[in-house]
């Protein structure tokens, strides 16, 4: 299930979807990401989040797949929220559920470290009070993203 | 004809959200070259600097070559998660 969108999300709402009616998923993997206070040398206090339509449920859809065909997982989710965004906000989830938690922790591992080196969003920050910034693109993230190839 | 979008502080930079032209045959950085010679701001923000080209939704490398309709997009790298 891939998600993009500007509200919040529940996470017991999430793992409830997540799970609905499967009794052979012994592990459950869930990652959250946030809006953090200090990002890059930057006191943050707000976030804009852009991206490009079109492209953006394409491929998480596609990374859904690979994931799928990767490891033996029941079921994956993605959500990933768009537009205004504030501090301690949740920005991302990725849940994986599966027989054992191997796959579902590594499936999880992946397919975040892949939306974060692919998936076409650009964090703009609210800085040191007052100022835009657009968040650099991190090197760590591309070295996560290749050791999956 | 082909569209040509502009996402985040490149399309800032630019001042432009998109173009329309006729790329059919073009290579990915064929296309960057031609949109280079517009001006000088052009050239530095579609050539120096590093720009992702995605085509008909999927990023595409340097030398992929564009079809007619073919719909484009130029970008920063992305920040997202």
């Amino acid at each position: 299930m891939i998600r993009v969108q500007e509200q919040d999300f529940d996470i017991n709402q999430e793992y409830q979807a997540l799970l609905n009616n499967d009794s052979s998923s012994g592990a459950v993997v869930l990652f959250v990401g946030r809006v953090r206070d200090l990002n890059q040398g930057h006191q943050v206090s707000q976030l804009f989040l852009e991206h490009y339509s079109q492209m953006t449920e394409k491929y998480l859809a596609q990374l859904e797949q690979q994931a799928m065909e990767l490891w033996p997982l029941e079921n994956v989710s993605i959500i990933h929220r768009v537009g205004e965004l504030k501090l301690e906000d949740k920005i991302v989830l990725v849940a994986v559920s599966s027989t054992h938690r191997e796959s579902a922790f590594e499936a999880a591992q992946y397919l975040i470290d892949l939306l974060k080196a692919n998936a076409p969003f650009w964090k703009k920050e609210l800085v040191d009070g007052g100022k835009n910034r657009w968040v650099n693109a991190n090197h760590k993230d591309k070295i996560a993203a290749a050791q999956w190839s | 004809m082909n569209k040509i979008l502009f996402f985040a502080q490149l399309r800032e930079r630019l001042q432009c959200d998109e173009v329309t032209l006729d790329a059919a045959g073009l290579q990915v950085s064929e296309l960057r070259q031609q949109l280079a010679q517009r001006n000088e701001r052009w050239r530095k923000w579609i050539l120096e600097k590093d720009v992702l080209v995605a085509v008909n939704q999927s990023l595409a490398p340097a030398e992929f070559y564009i079809g007619s309709g073919d719909e484009i997009a130029m970008f920063p790298p992305v920040t997202g998660g």
